[in-house]
């Protein structure tokens, strides 16, 4: 169990991370959500002892970690871009922690091979990191971590350098592989996505400061702010006399008392019984839905999708139906500068 | 907070450790590879921790070169270890002994000569000593009294002359100069390359020798003409010798150059009986090189003993054939060729070593004015 | 304020072997002679300070010695940049070969550079109809000649290393190639050519042996003044005055570079260098004609030098070569030629080993990233500490060995240990500026990834560090070598004559009368640099074997 209390690191008087507390439970998947920039990696680095901290704490499993050096604290890190050994064949650095530790040539050569079988490379010993892939390399990185035997893996937007693709089916491998070696990881990421294909639990991070911690699931349901809402990859957010319309249109109980609400593409459906009426504005096709904009009467432009068969056409009306298992319901007002229905 | 200082301080003990470990062993085999070559002469270390200081520290110029079997004679007959030091030219020597004076660098001093040794007489270097049993003919080498004939122990001499290519003259049909005077002669025009006084010692032996002939007073308009008249000045002997002189094996163009009253035998061609080179013996001037025992040293006795013993037959006898110079002892032999054709000036020209000291500063100055204008 | 104090304490104990060695060894000295000129009669006096300054001669000589040096480094750093190219990145047969002639010069004695130029230049040698004999274009030729190995080594061996790919990438944008050269190659090389220039004007701001060989009486340098100034005048005020004068323009002079440098070294894409390397096409005319050029005006004097060991009293043949086992004519020296090139080797060892791990750990800690300004400044003034000495008069130090070394515990006026230690003074610079760029260039999470895979600090070191240092260190292991055996100047103040290094005994055999032993001297300055050359070229085909065993 990792336990982060009140962490604070400061450069030079500006301060990157901000009294920060995180709970980690053995065996769980803690991803950090943040815009680039927000501190996020910075208190990764200090919890894996490569940042000196300004104060606060850092424990696991109720030891304290201050004065504990960083490779002596069983952290392994993976870096965004790998960081592999470039002259060191991709079994050399795999077996690099195993080579530390003494264990014996053969048993390393076989978890070796197993760790490479694990993160699908089976075979790719005698290769040198410059002959792979970035993705290929990100496997080597993560299987060398793991051959490390961590407490926790720390991963540095260990998905982020590779394309979009790449990333969908990496992001699933990576929980795959994490809970089938039962490790406890912490990720820090700028992608929602990955958070919901990796983790169990989300910290949302900004300006140094954490906004909301929680399992996904209470995170998704209930974001804090239209600030968390939006890192969490609500695109659109309706806050006071547009947000109630839209909870009516949507049957939600207390209308009163809906400050703001946060939406998802797929929020609005085309429906002939739905409740709202619009104008398309335009309609992209992609394998599953055609995503639709659609100027709302008192609303403004929002999203909203359509099954393929729909009959859907620019410049006509629509009806909407109002899918509120795709809102979040905020207590208070949105942040000012993205007032209402700010469409990303 | 303890906690995390005492983690840190150890980590930099161990940092330390590590560094202090290898520059140990940088050291260490730094230490390997000197011992191994000190199987034919001990090492100081050793010496040091002795209870008894049989060894003797001399302090020479790097023109040092006495073979280590006279060496090992002293050795043998006064038990006595000789530890040689020999850096920088007479020059340098004299101002190292100056500046460490009263923490002397070593027990006696050979080379110092009478252009310099003044400077350090003064400055109360040495230590009065005067060996009992010298040659008779050592006292026409002496300081003079007021300049430290107490301290000084005269052990050669070297007279620097005009050096002239005889066998270029015959080719050319032209008399060679015979007088300092000659070579401000049209006719020499250009013939003539000196090292300089400021940067070579047998070049300030030549400025002293103008001063000794023209006086302190007509020495300046001498080299003004002699400038004049296209004389090359180098900045050491070496280059003088064997780039430019007509003789010294470089192919130069000047077949007068300024060198040693010994340098002639030098030219005897190969299967030839005569050297093709002669100096000329009216413009030399004499270089008398001291041994003297130092202030404050730790083996006075040793340095004593090393002073008598360099006016012994075999050290005296050693002198010519490795350094080039003339014992003070005139009852030793010469080797032949020397005996033949290097000549010893009469009247070599002198400067009073108390004036030198008075006066050499000055006297550089102007010389590096008047050869660079 | 937790756990500041563990790394801090670290760097500083790291940092406390190379200070005091410095320390002891050249700040001491100087300040010792500084005192001598500065500390009359217990108190400060410094009206020694304006007189100097004021006398004519000093003007002319501090002059000399900025134009000289400056010209010539400029020159030197134009004419290596094209030969750093095609010597590093081109392929062609006798590359290799042309590599050791460049270093040749590098390691002669200056005073037997001084000679075979004179023999060249003077009226009656073979390039005498130049004029040159005795003239500043002269001692501009020498510098030149001596330094180029240092631009071409250094700079060569950045851009052996230097991915093609981005110019390649800027060619395919449509930039020409001057273009591409001026700005893809150049920025990338930078930080290089600037080291490089550094030490070059360094090397030319001190020269002692070439620039009164050459220069005569007429032209002095600083160098050349405080040497007359100390030996024959023993003026240590206005001695000690210059020794300032040099400091601050050392100073400034880093400052400068450090400045041109860049705060912040590019992170270099280093790659295996084979793929680097192509061979010359129609664009590499002009470096290659400039090679052509350089390689020529090298080979002159090396070419007269060799000619002239060649010939003894017998006419044409190995005679000089012959006499090198034996003590010279009339027995100019204490030791056979032979055995002072096995002092030098030994010596050369010593001084190497001390250079490079001195310079290693400096290299590391100045290329650590830093933390705030205050280590930043920290490290830059670590660096330029270790180039102070190529900028101090070795005749400075050379007496002020003698008067601060007279005292236990630092009672070493007379160890052996102090000529290895002057000569790795001189090659810790070069070192420490091959290093840092290398050490700089490694990406610092490369340790930090070791670290996490529980990678102790010296481990981390051993797998990130050593593999890129590897290369680069054994060429400034080679440079620290080849400096040392040619190394004279502080050789010669300190060699024990019982064990006199080749340098040392090429100067006794030039300075004593008699053909014999000119030819000896001049035989062994050819042994001399072809067996640098050797020893360099070896030195730099060590591999380990297998990296990945760390």
């Amino acid at each position: 169990m990792l336990t982060v209390r009140d962490l604070t690191v400061r450069f030079d008087g500006t301060t990157a991370v901000d009294e920060v507390s995180l709970d980690l439970p053995t065996g769980e998947v803690l991803a950090v959500l943040g815009p680039s920039g927000c501190g996020k990696s910075t208190l990764l680095r200090a919890i894996a002892g490569l940042e000196v901290l300004s104060s606060g704490t850092v424990a696991y499993d109720d030891q304290d970690l201050a004065g504990v050096p960083t490779h002596k604290r069983g952290f392994a890190l993976m870096f965004q871009d790998g960081q592999l050994f470039p002259n060191q064949s991709v079994a050399a650095n795999v077996g690099y922690p195993l080579r530390l530790r003494g264990t014996p040539r053969v048993d390393a050569a076989r978890r070796v091979a197993e760790l490479l079988e694990l993160v699908g490379l089976p075979g790719h010993g005698d290769r040198l990191p410059a002959q792979l892939s970035g993705g290929e390399r990100q496997r080597v990185a993560l299987a060398r971590s793991l051959a490390a035997d961590p407490r926790m893996l720390l991963l540095d937007e260990p998905l982020s350098a590779l394309d979009r693709e790449l990333r969908e089916r990496l992001a699933g491998d990576l929980r795959r592989i994490l809970k089938a070696a039962g490790t406890t990881a912490l990720l820090v990421t700028h992608d929602h996505d990955e958070v919901w294909t990796v983790a169990d639990r989300v910290a949302v991070m900004q300006a140094g400061r954490i906004l909301q911690a929680g399992t996904l699931d209470e995170v998704w349901r209930a974001p804090v702010s239209g600030e968390v809402a939006l890192l969490l990859g609500y695109p659109t957010i309706l806050e006071g006399e547009p947000g109630q319309q839209l909870a009516r249109a949507g049957d939600h109980g207390d209308v009163a008392s809906v400050g703001a609400i946060a939406l998802r593409r797929s929020a609005l459906r085309v429906d002939p019984a739905g409740r709202l009426g619009g104008r398309v504005l335009s309609a992209t096709v992609t394998p599953d839905v055609v995503r639709l904009k659609v100027l709302v009467e008192g609303l403004g432009e929002m999203h909203a999708v359509a099954a393929h068969d729909a009959d859907v056409r620019i410049d006509h009306d629509v009806l909407l139906r109002v899918d509120m298992s795709r809102t979040a319901v905020l207590p208070g007002p949105a942040p000012a500068p993205r007032a209402a229905s700010s469409v990303r | 907070m303890s906690n995390t200082s005492l983690t840190g301080r150890r980590r930099t003990v161990r940092l330390a450790s590590v560094t202090l470990l290898s520059l140990g062993l940088a050291l260490g085999s730094t230490a390997c590879s000197l011992g191994g070559s000190t199987s034919e002469s001990k090492g100081t270390a050793e010496e040091e921790g002795a209870p008894e200081n049989t060894q003797v520290v001399l302090a020479t110029h790097e023109s040092w070169s006495v073979p280590d079997k006279v060496l090992a004679e002293f050795t043998r007959e006064t038990g006595y270890e000789v530890e040689v030091q020999a850096s920088g030219d007479a020059g340098a020597l004299t101002n190292k002994l100056v500046l460490t004076q009263g923490s002397p660098i070593a027990d006696v001093v050979y080379g110092v000569d009478n252009t310099f040794a003044s400077r350090a007489v003064e400055e109360g270097v040495f230590e009065d000593y005067e060996p009992q049993d010298a040659p008779a003919s050592v006292g026409d080498f002496e300081m003079p009294d007021d300049a430290g004939a107490a301290a000084l122990t005269p052990v050669d001499f070297g007279d620097v002359c005009v050096n002239v290519d005889d066998a270029w003259f015959e080719d050319q049909g032209v008399e060679p100069p015979r007088t300092l005077e000659d070579l401000t002669e049209p006719r020499y025009r250009d013939l003539f390359v000196t090292p300089g006084a400021t940067t070579s010692s047998p070049g300030l032996a030549f400025l002293l020798a103008t001063i000794a002939e023209f006086g302190e007073d007509g020495w300046q308009e001498y080299w003004t003409e002699l400038m004049s008249n296209g004389t090359r000045v180098t900045a050491g002997w070496t280059d003088a010798y064997t780039v430019d002189f007509t003789a010294g094996g470089g192919g130069g163009d000047r077949p007068i150059v300024l060198s040693y009253a010994s340098s002639p035998p030098f030219t005897i061609p190969e299967g030839g009986e005569e050297p093709t080179t002669s100096a000329l013996l009216d413009t030399c001037f004499r270089q008398v090189e001291y041994a003297g025992v130092l202030d404050g040293a730790a083996n006075p006795d040793g340095a004593r003993a090393l002073v008598d013993f360099m006016l012994s037959e075999s050290f005296q006898e050693a002198l010519p054939e490795n350094m080039y110079v003339f014992p003070v002892d005139d009852s030793v032999e010469l080797p032949d060729v020397w005996a033949r054709w290097a000549k010893v000036p009469e009247k070599p020209l002198n400067v009073d070593p108390s004036t030198i000291a008075e006066n050499r500063d000055a006297w550089l100055t102007t010389w590096g004015e008047i050869t660079t204008r | 304020m937790r756990g500041t104090w563990g790394p801090r304490l670290g760097t500083i104990a790291l940092a406390v072997v190379p200070v005091a060695f410095l320390g002891v060894f050249f700040v001491l000295p100087l300040s010792g002679m500084l005192a001598q000129g500065f500390w009359v009669d217990g108190a400060l006096d410094l009206s020694g300070v304006a007189e100097t300054l004021s006398r004519p001669r000093v003007h002319r000589v501090l002059w000399f010695t900025a134009w000289s040096s400056l010209s010539a480094t400029a020159v030197t750093t134009l004419l290596g940049v094209p030969v750093a190219y095609a010597l590093y990145r081109l392929d062609f047969r006798g590359r290799h070969a042309l590599r050791a002639l460049v270093v040749m010069p590098f390691v002669l004695p200056t005073v037997v550079v001084g000679v075979a130029f004179r023999t060249l230049l003077a009226p009656a040698g073979p390039l005498g109809f130049l004029g040159l004999d005795g003239s500043a274009v002269g001692i501009l030729a020498a510098l030149i000649f001596f330094n180029l190995a240092v631009v071409v080594r250094t700079v060569g061996g950045l851009w052996e290393g230097l991915d093609r790919r981005r110019e390649d990438a800027a060619a395919a944008l449509g930039a020409s190639p001057w273009q591409v050269l001026r700005t893809v190659t150049l920025p990338a090389l930078k930080p290089g050519i600037v080291s490089a220039a550094t030490v070059v004007f360094l090397f030319c701001s001190t020269a002692f042996g070439v620039v009164l060989t050459l220069g005569g009486l007429r032209y002095g340098t600083v160098e050349t003044e405080i040497y007359i100034l100390t030996t024959q005048f023993l003026d240590l005020r206005a001695a000690a005055v210059l020794s300032v004068v040099q400091l601050l323009a050392v100073v400034v002079l880093l400052l400068l570079a450090g400045r041109a440098r860049g705060a912040r070294s590019h992170a270099l894409d280093r790659v295996a260098e084979t793929s680097t390397r192509r061979r010359p096409g129609r664009r590499d005319v002009f470096a290659l004609v400039a090679t052509g050029l350089v390689v020529g005006f090298l080979a002159m004097p090396l070419l007269t030098l060799l000619l002239r060991s060649l010939r003894d009293a017998g006419g044409w043949g190995l005679g000089n070569y012959r006499s090198l086992g034996t003590t010279g004519g009339g027995n100019a020296l204490t030791v056979p030629v032979w055995t002072a090139l096995e002092n030098s080797l030994r010596i050369a060892v010593d001084a190497t080993l001390l250079a490079l791990t001195l310079g290693l750990t400096v290299a590391f800690l100045v290329s650590r990233p830093a933390r705030g300004r205050a280590q930043r400044r920290g490290r830059a003034f670590l660096d330029g500490l270790f180039m102070l000495p190529l900028g101090v008069s070795a005749v400075t130090i050379g007496f002020g060995f003698l008067i601060t070394l007279d005292e236990p515990p630092l009672d070493l006026r007379s160890s052996p240990l102090l000529v290895p230690v002057a000569q790795a003074m001189v090659a810790l610079p070069l070192v420490v500026r091959t290093l840092v760029p290398v050490l700089r260039s490694i990406d610092p999470r490369q340790r930090q990834a070791a670290a996490t895979l529980g990678a102790s600090p010296l481990r981390a070191l051993l797998v990130v560090d050593l593999p890129a240092v590897w290369r680069p260190g054994l060429a400034a292991a080679g440079f620290a070598f080849a400096v040392s055996l040619g190394e004279f100047g502080a050789t010669s103040f300190l060699a024990r004559p019982d064990r006199p290094t080749l340098p040392v005994v090429i100067y006794q055999l030039i300075s004593r009368p008699g053909a014999e032993n000119f030819g000896m001297a001049l035989a062994a300055s050819v042994v001399l640099a072809v067996v640098t050359v050797l020893v360099m070229g070896a030195v730099e085909r060590l591999r380990i074997r297998s990296m990945g065993s760390f």
